[in-house]
């Protein structure tokens, strides 16, 4: 369960941003805690909500939330070496509820013990899931109270999270050196392309040019830091 | 009044559908076999740099154009004590509060 913590705390105010920006989208509370429990993408939510504000249609929601979500594909793959002793179902549910967050605290657990227990890495999704939803539904509830977001730094929830998620991923020379050049691809496509595909490009070159620069044994090995501890 | 929205309701099935399909699948094909070393040392590097292909338009072009001006872009002004918050505690719930103070402090002065 303490390992889930960081995430409860860390999703609150993403959560909550998210259950306010949904309402003032014109998306009902109901709604919002749906697309809660049944999606749990925090930053694909995130970008649903601006698109549904702007009326876009079904066909444009579903492919970006699918971009967006693409990295998943990643995370899952990374650590499907480690979940191979779980049941298919258990795998059906351990998917459902993968996201950045939770992938950050499995990829350093797995790394530090090879098998830990189930029911701990479970017990991690689940409160992180649970956090999500009801962080969303007090969002949602506020949300006709709260108007201006912008005053209150929600609108920089989402950023800053991912810093504190990145921070956990560069504990080596070639991962920050990977980031730096990342965030520039990333930068530089973004005015360039259409749509969110430079998510996708900058994800895959970036990570190429990361495996040219040489072996890291000790990095597989690296002492993972425990966030919030 | 507790009647959902069909169109929203079917918004939020493909949603939930296009998120699961990318968690799902590599976990069904590649967990009951290993991955190519050179693979595992690919994937090793996505995460960071997911992540900072994210963060990178989110901080440099918060409206689109790249700016440095403490008025014009304080998402990236903000991310300067998120970093260090980040890195001497790696916490994300301080990390986010940090950011979300910073930002509005940034906002109030300029």
């Amino acid at each position: 369960m303490a390992r889930g913590l960081p995430i409860v705390f860390g999703y609150f105010p993403i959560g909550f941003a998210f259950g306010i920006l949904a309402v003032n989208a014109g998306i009902g509370i109901l709604e919002t805690t749906l697309m809660s429990i049944f999606v749990f993408a925090g930053s694909a939510q995130l970008i649903a909500v601006g698109l549904i504000g702007s009326q876009a249609g079904l066909a444009a929601i579903a492919i970006t939330t699918f971009l967006v979500n693409l990295r998943h594909l990643l995370m899952s793959a990374a650590l499907a070496p480690y979940l191979g002793h779980l049941s298919r179902l258990q795998q059906g549910l351990f998917s459902f509820q993968l996201t950045d967050e939770t992938f950050a605290v499995h990829s350093m657990d797995f790394k530090a013990e090879a098998a830990p227990p189930k029911a701990r890495f479970f017990a991690t999704n689940a409160l992180a899931h649970l956090a999500w939803i009801l962080s969303s539904f007090t969002g949602a509830w506020a949300g006709s109270l709260l108007t201006d977001l912008k005053a209150w730094g929600f609108d920089y929830a989402l950023p800053a999270m991912f810093i504190a998620l990145l921070v956990m991923h560069i504990g080596e020379w070639r991962r920050a050196v990977i980031a730096l050049l990342s965030m520039t691809l990333s930068t530089v496509l973004y005015s360039a392309i259409e749509g969110h595909g430079y998510i996708i490009i900058t994800t895959l070159v970036a990570a190429t040019i990361g495996v040219t620069l040489g072996k890291n044994k000790e990095d597989a090995r690296r002492s993972p830091a425990n966030p919030g501890e | 009044m507790v009647s959902a929205d069909p169109t929203l309701l079917l918004a939020i099935a493909l949603m939930a559908l296009t998120t699961y399909v990318p968690r799902f699948l590599p976990l069904l094909v590649l967990s009951r076999r290993a991955l190519h070393p050179l693979a595992e040392r690919w994937l090793s590097y996505v995460p960071a740099a997911v992540l900072a292909a994210l963060l990178g338009p989110a901080l440099f072009l918060p409206e689109g154009q790249v700016r440095f001006s403490l008025a014009d872009n304080p998402h990236f002004w903000a991310a300067i004590p998120c970093f260090v918050v980040a890195l001497t505690t790696r916490n994300m719930f301080y990390t986010v509060l940090v950011g979300m103070g910073s930002i509005s402090l940034l906002r109030l002065i300029f």
